[in-house]
């Protein structure tokens, strides 16, 4: 394997070993009935929606808003996955249906 | 005494939903992955080692270096987290089955907690074989719709500029999913506030570490609040 496949291969082993470590913790931790420590529950259940909003922004760190076409396109396509998932909460139409329509905006329109 | 077929069938039947869910998703994937230069090969042994939809998007972006193994454990670390709730509901019965049952664990995804959960199985069919079956087969869907977009993103004779949205999307939808499942949106709001100006202080290559930090520390902070605002919340309805 010539390294420049080595080191994603070592990144998607991180990656998997880690995920694995998440979902075996529970296990390993209070497998024996122990009680989960305040601080660790607290975290797992208020950390997840302060991570997904930084994900989103992770997507869009790379967005220009100073320049043309100042993250339009990104902003009308989030407003249109929000709109189609308050609306119908189906997890397919939101993506697919935001996707299309942002594929629509930067390849014809922007 | 039920046959393998009968334990399979309902299997089938219930992870149907998942089955669109995951194909569709999966061949996003693949697609993306073929776009940053990693073929199906690659799709094939990502679904099959790190099996996790949102975490498999971030890899992606991971996949080329550039970021830090500090930054890139705790951002692992910090989006699967809710795992760890996930196996709490589930240590005995995992337990009870024995090899199976590390499959078990490797394999408890977001949908397939929702099934496990939400199944009523007839007493009739073995509990334990309807657990294993219902795994194996989520992730066999996962795997075929990643290896598929792999392939079909070798090949794809349109202009494929901003599929890359769909990661976005995925996101916001799961944002909103939470947005509702929680009374209290401070965690939420932090998460903006600290992506945010985490993004305009470190700029784009540096700044999910600080950005994840600060929202962990003012989640400690205001921990109490939350939870009281939580639990009035529900005592109101």
């Amino acid at each position: 394997m010539s390294s420049s496949l080595f080191t994603p291969f070592l990144i998607t082993l991180l990656v998997a070993g880690l995920t694995f470590l998440t979902r075996f913790l529970p296990f390993a931790l209070f497998g024996g009935g122990k009680k989960v420590p305040a601080i660790i529950q607290a975290l797992g259940e208020l950390l997840p929606p302060a991570v997904m909003a930084i994900l989103v922004v992770y997507c869009l760190r790379n967005v220009s808003i100073m320049t043309a076409p100042h993250g339009l396109p990104e902003f009308i396509a989030i407003g249109i996955v929000a709109i189609l998932h308050i609306w119908k909460r189906n997890n397919l139409l939101s993506i697919g249906g935001g996707t299309v329509i942002y594929m629509v905006l930067v390849q014809m329109i922007f | 005494m039920t046959t393998k077929k009968e334990i399979l069938k309902y299997a089938f039947i219930q992870t149907l939903p998942v089955l669109f869910g995951y194909v569709f998703m999966g061949i996003a994937f693949g697609i993306l992955l073929e776009e940053a230069g990693y073929n199906f090969v690659w799709a094939l042994f990502i679904s099959l080692t790190v099996y996790s939809g949102s975490m498999q998007f971030v890899l992606i972006g991971l996949l080329g270096g550039g970021m830090g193994i500090i930054s890139m454990i705790i951002l692992t670390l910090s989006v699967q987290c809710r795992h760890i709730f996930y196996g709490l509901s589930f240590i005995e019965k995992f337990k009870a089955m024995g090899k199976r049952g590390w499959y078990m664990v490797f394999s408890l995804t977001d949908e397939t907690y929702s099934l496990l959960c939400g199944m009523k199985i007839p007493e009739e069919l073995n509990k334990k074989k309807v657990f294993f079956a219902v795994a194996v087969l989520d992730q066999s869907y996962w795997v075929l719709g990643c290896t598929i977009g792999g392939i079909l993103g070798s090949f794809i004779g349109f202009d494929t500029t901003g599929i890359d949205f769909a990661m976005t999307a995925l996101f916001v939808v799961i944002f909103i999913e939470q947005w509702y499942s929680f009374p209290s949106h401070i965690p939420a709001i932090i998460g903006i506030c600290c992506g945010t100006a985490a993004l305009i202080i470190f700029g784009a290559n540096a700044f999910i570490l600080p950005a994840l930090i600060a929202s962990v520390c003012l989640l400690l902070l205001l921990k109490n609040t939350i939870v009281k605002q939580d639990d009035c919340q529900e005592a109101c309805e």
